[in-house]
């Protein structure tokens, strides 16, 4: 594939992850690109600022203190330490001391003391600052410029979920007119067509033609990808990515095969045809739950027996952590099983069990490494022991592949860098605050290419592979290195 | 929201140059938005925009990425699915959901891809 030209600052890759010296405003230009009015209206926000914005902003704020402890707490407790300054990507990258994660949560702390706390009332010694339109104009530049990953919540002494910061700083926004267009109009497409990308039943049906085609034609005979069957065993949740981009298809085709071969019928839906849970990176309550329910009243309305989430990172979060409490109880479902089930757990348990049978060296021309995506590593848990969201994906690998190395340490786990991606910045308009965010994690890449031959990086999330395969040319290495752990267990399944 | 005049005709575009209008859309507009790609529109570009147009046109969606790859390797008689993806970053070297799209007319595609 041709290197594209390009119009990016693109970091160099010489190996170190270093503390850059910090340049004011280094990414003060970079901004989202702000929501449509049909978008926001159909997600029950104001089109744009409107007088009385300040009022209901200072509203909806009191609202999230009062119904959020965890965020009260956050926003008296930081001690400004700096132990969270050094660990996020886009402060590395940028070098914009906005991007220090106690800075960006001072744009909102310096609010909060001004209306909220008793100190707000002597200003000057306070720090504390009125909500004005110009540090509106801070908040939607800088908490944009944030990905959710909780990776400076793991070093925080106090144990701050910084994401849950940002999620509220973007609610409050939301509220009153202030939408980033990329999340508002993929949250619209999930209400008018069941997925991210407006893939309605018809053009879903033809694409799982294709691919059982697909199958058919690499040696899987008779490998089904059912839509909409009632009675089915199991309803399979992928990302909406899996069913149009590449790498994503072929993990999907892996999902398949290990239906195929287990003798478990499953189903797709093109009503819940989508994993993912853009509700989350806004901050909303009521979009997240309303998102998440298309997935058990379709579990209902089917009557199967189970879930499976496919490899998606904040899908898994959303399903994961939040399906319970919001659309449960899931007393309907066979309560043999995990409700939902990860389906990296699911295939790892067929292989334990000989149900199925992968042959590694099918993957013998591959040197594997695996990047823990944050909102798996960090947001949730699979299976069920302690740290089964780090063991499970790597044993899978392991089954799949005879060649396995660990990318550097300290950045692994929940240590791991962000793709640069995550929480909402997966959009074009951004591709520098992207790129800058990828730097730490592609200093690790390069070196495990260079020192190791690695030559396929595997990922469970549906945003994770975009952002890689959309960074890796940029950098000079090969997209077609990015894939799925469903990708290498497609190679290696005994059919 | 940006927009151009064509033909003595305001086009709307929305902010990264997708057509608002997709009823805006001839072949000579094409012409122009993929100038503005740095893209000259060859008989095999445009046997992809017809196709992609059709496609849009029945199902209301751009093709998954494998369906596009399986009509290239019909249309061009390439060997395989790998031949064809470089063929179409050939035509359309920052990709088909940019370019490709952005020249047939059709919206941006969203979500994880």
């Amino acid at each position: 594939m041709a290197k594209p030209k390009s119009k990016y600052k693109i970091p160099v890759l010489d190996g170190n992850i270093s503390i850059p010296k910090i340049v004011p405003g280094a990414s003060s230009y970079e901004h989202m690109i702000g929501a449509q009015k049909e978008d926001m209206e159909a997600l029950g926000f104001p089109e744009k600022l409107q007088d009385g914005w300040k009022d209901k902003a200072l509203g909806v704020f009191k609202q999230i203190l009062d119904h959020n402890k965890a965020v009260r707490d956050y926003m008296d407790i930081c001690v400004r330490c700096g132990a969270c300054t050094d660990k996020c990507q886009f402060f590395l990258g940028t070098s914009d001391p906005n991007n220090m994660p106690v800075q960006r949560q001072e744009l909102m702390r310096k609010v909060y003391r001004y209306y909220f706390t008793p100190s707000g009332f002597f200003k000057s010694i306070s720090n504390a600052q009125e909500l004005t339109e110009e540090v509106l104009k801070e908040w939607y530049t800088y908490f944009w410029q944030c990905s959710e990953c909780r990776r400076c919540s793991v070093f925080c002494p106090y144990g701050i979920d910084t994401a849950e910061i940002t999620m509220a700083a973007r609610q409050i926004m939301d509220s009153i007119g202030l939408g980033q267009k990329y999340t508002t109009e993929v949250i619209h497409k999930v209400y008018t067509t069941g997925n991210n990308i407006g893939i309605n039943a018809a053009a879903l049906r033809n694409t799982l033609d294709d691919l059982e085609e697909e199958i058919e034609e690499e040696g899987g005979k008779g490998v089904k990808i059912p839509m909409d069957v009632e009675g089915a065993e199991v309803l399979l949740v992928p990302p909406s990515a899996d069913f149009f981009a590449m790498p994503h298809m072929e993990s999907l085709k892996g999902y398949a095969k290990v239906f195929h071969k287990a003798g478990i019928s499953y189903t797709v839906s093109s009503y819940a045809s989508e994993a993912g849970n853009f509700g989350k990176f806004i901050g909303s309550y009521q979009n997240t739950k309303e998102i998440n329910k298309r997935i058990w009243d379709e579990a209902r309305r089917l009557k199967v027996k189970r879930v499976i989430i496919g490899e998606c990172g904040h899908a898994w979060r959303a399903a994961y952590m939040y399906s319970n409490t919001m659309n449960g109880p899931f007393d309907f479902l066979d309560s043999k099983y995990k409700q939902p089930t990860h389906i990296c757990d699911f295939t790892l348990g067929l292989v334990k069990d000989g149900v199925i049978k992968l042959d590694p060296t099918a993957n013998d021309d591959k040197v594997v490494t695996f990047h823990d995506s944050c909102n798996v590593a960090r947001g949730s848990r699979i299976g069920d022991v302690v740290g089964g969201q780090f063991t499970i994906p790597r044993e899978l690998i392991k089954a799949a592949a005879n060649k396995f190395v660990e990318l550097r340490e300290g950045t692994t786990k929940e240590s791991t860098f962000c793709c640069g991606a995550g929480g909402g910045l997966l959009t074009e308009e951004v591709m520098n605050v992207r790129l800058a965010g990828s730097m730490p994690r592609m200093q690790t890449v390069k070196e495990a290419v260079d020192n190791h031959g690695v030559n396929f990086y595997a990922l469970i999330c549906a945003i994770c592979k975009t952002q890689f395969t959309k960074v890796f040319p940029l950098y000079g290495l090969d997209a077609e290195m990015v894939g799925g752990i469903h990708q290498l267990v497609s190679n290696a399944i005994i059919m | 929201m940006a927009s151009f005049v064509y033909n003595g005709k305001t086009i709307e575009t929305d902010d990264e140059g997708y057509l608002q209008n997709l009823g805006d859309w001839d072949k000579g507009l094409a012409e122009v938005l993929a100038k503005q790609e740095n893209v000259e529109l060859t008989e095999k570009h445009w046997k992809l925009i017809e196709w992609i147009r059709d496609y849009f046109q029945k199902f209301q969606v751009a093709p998954a990425i494998k369906s596009l790859t399986k009509e290239v390797m019909n249309l061009e008689n390439l060997p395989d699915k790998k031949e064809a993806n470089k063929f179409i970053y050939e035509l359309f070297p920052e990709g088909p959901a940019k370019q490709l799209a952005k020249i047939s007319g059709l919206p941006k595609p969203t979500g994880c891809v």
